[in-house]
């Protein structure tokens, strides 16, 4: 797929460079809260998915008409409407999802993420190039919950995606596995502190991956200046 | 946890350093572990054994992975000490993964992640107990009867390997409960203290001869260890002394006034973890506050908490969950108490000038 140089940076910011988890360190209490499985991360990282890209869109759209002094009330507002309407839509047809993740969708209205997107994007930006940021930054909070999520079912349960024909409907049973049969499970990675301890690894081994790119970065572009001098 | 560099000036080494240290302290620990080898045979020496091989290869390897030499740091014993202590904090014959995954949850996540000897918040070895305890309730509660060695109910070598690497097959018929564990359940169905507590001497109890961890049964012994380390001077006296005394004095409150519902301060001294937590890991130098004041406040309130939880609590015993939460208050004792300045008084404020000439 062909893209633009901006759309492809704006991917990459938002996929991994200036992740809402990774870069900006946003968005901790949902992410912690329920990630218990990667169905649950799923769920809740497509919600705030949608509720992104709206907000985004609308912002943009409006960004001329908003005045400057009470920016910030009229985005909560925006993103309040938004929110209730996932809220309602989930508890209409995904009811059992939105028991699961209760109190977490009405609380997407206070997650820093998509007001931060809102200030810092939307507000200054064509309308298509906030919807794609949102889409964007939206995919990369959902790796992560997803990631995460994984992460933490393996290690608590050793199944993956259970429950997913349940909770997100019958067309995604095939996600259903029980990677380790007999398991006896491992508990504390489903508890809170599991929740800290493995999103602290995995930020450490998404700088890992950053430093070992740098580095290579830095012996290419040395290989090349002595090859031209 | 100081933080304090040393600034130029006149300083002096010490004689005794890490390595020194930690042998010490090992050496207090060998007759409390000996007697719990003794008490609970082969099974038991396999645990002790796999812990600390598995905590000098974690060592090694996230010293590997931090570019670090591994050398040095696996000699100065602390690795070896780390995994010694969780060992004895085990049921006697947990499966060897429990040794295993602990020695790696008190290596990696306890220790080395912050950055290695020195820099860690929470005692490591407590740190894996009560990850392990919190995630395998089963395994960590299975308290082995006491089948002394060369006795006829003791595990021959070859059974103690199949315990260890297989598991028991009959559970029910050779284990029970701790005392701790048994007042409580007896209690949750109204069981007077008179009734459920005949089944246990106090005396067997301080000797050791009871079911119980690895190497926490023996009080006696571990007491013996404790005055050891405090005659070399490798532990001072406030933590352990404050710790034993506000469990002895909380007990002996509640004991006087309904000894039918709390335990006496014999027993609470005298079993679960309680000595070998007030001489040997509330002591560790790296997660205890700096001053004498700070160290008395650290080891009561260790003390309080461990009498809370056994008596009121949800588990039996408290002693990893208090050392825990203790730690994390460590850097805010630490805050507000601290040792005077030379040429300040307590406040930080300067001395009056002829203070200073009159000492001169």
């Amino acid at each position: 797929m062909l893209l633009p140089e901006t759309y492809k940076k704006l991917a990459g910011e938002g996929l991994w460079h200036n992740n809402v988890v990774f870069g900006q360190n946003l968005a901790l209490c949902p992410l912690l809260a329920v990630t218990g499985t990667a169905t649950n991360g799923l769920g809740m990282g497509l919600a705030t998915l949608v509720v992104l890209v709206c907000s985004n869109g609308l912002v943009s759209l409006n960004r001329h008409l908003i005045p400057a002094e009470v920016r910030i009330p009229v985005f909560v507002l925006l993103i309040a409407a938004l929110v209730t309407l996932v809220d309602m839509t989930m508890n209409a047809w995904l009811h059992e999802m939105h028991k699961v993740l209760g109190l977490f969708i009405p609380l997407i209205v206070t997650n820093c993420a998509i007001l931060g997107r809102a200030e810092s994007y939307a507000s200054k930006n064509p309308v298509v190039l906030s919807l794609w940021d949102g889409l964007m930054m939206g995919f990369g909070f959902t790796l992560v919950l997803v990631l995460l999520g994984a992460v933490r079912e393996i290690i608590s349960s050793g199944t993956l995606f259970a429950n997913a024909s349940l909770l997100l409907g019958e067309s995604l049973a095939f996600l259903e596995t029980t990677l380790i049969p007999d398991y006896k499970g491992f508990l504390l990675t489903a508890l809170p502190p599991g929740g800290f301890i493995a999103l602290g690894f995995i930020i450490a081994g998404k700088r890992l991956v950053d430093r070992r790119f740098a580095a290579r970065t830095i012996r290419e572009t040395a290989g090349q200046a002595l090859t031209e001098s | 946890m100081l933080t304090i560099k040393p600034s130029s000036g006149p300083h002096t080494g010490s004689a005794i350093g890490v390595g020194s240290i930690m042998r010490q302290v090992i050496y207090a620990l060998l007759p409390a572990t000996a007697f719990g080898l003794y008490l609970f045979g082969w099974p038991a020496v396999n645990l002790l054994l796999v812990t600390l091989f598995a905590s000098l290869a974690f060592e090694a390897l996230c010293l590997k992975l931090a570019g670090k030499p591994a050398i040095p740091a696996l000699k100065d014993g602390s690795a070896l000490l780390t995994g010694w202590l969780l060992a004895m904090t085990l049921p006697p014959w947990a499966p060897w993964w429990i040794g295993v995954l602990g020695a790696g949850i008190a290596i990696v996540l306890g220790k080395q992640v912050y950055g290695g000897l020195g820099q860690n918040l929470f005692n490591p070895a407590m740190l894996a107990r009560v990850v392990l305890l919190i995630s395998f309730p089963l395994e960590m509660t299975t308290w082995a009867d006491v089948t002394p060695w060369l006795t006829e109910s003791a595990p021959g070598f070859y059974e103690g390997l199949t315990i260890t690497f297989t598991g028991l097959s009959n559970p029910d018929a050779v284990t029970g409960a701790t005392l701790l564990g048994h007042v409580k359940t007896e209690w949750l169905q109204k069981h007077p203290l008179s009734e459920s507590l005949s089944d246990f001497g106090t005396l067997n109890m301080w000797l050791g001869m009871a079911r119980g961890s690895l190497g926490e049964t023996s009080a006696l012994l571990l007491f013996a260890g404790g005055m050891w380390l405090l005659l070399k001077k490798i532990i001072t006296w406030p933590i352990p002394i404050s710790m034993l005394a506000s469990v002895a004095v909380i007990s002996g409150l509640f004991h006087f006034f309904d000894p039918e519902r709390y335990l006496s301060p014999v027993m609470h001294l005298g079993s679960g973890a309680l000595m070998c937590a007030a001489f040997f890991i509330a002591t560790d130098y790296v997660t205890s506050p700096n001053t004498p004041l700070g160290q008395i406040i650290f080891g009561s309130l260790c003390g309080l908490l461990i009498y809370m939880i056994r008596t009121w609590g949800g588990y039996p015993e408290g002693a990893g969950f208090a050392i825990l939460l203790m730690n994390s208050l460590t850097p805010l004792i630490d805050h507000y108490i601290r040792p005077r300045i030379q040429g300040r008084d307590r406040r930080g404020r300067p001395l009056e000038e002829k203070m200073i000439k009159g000492e001169r």
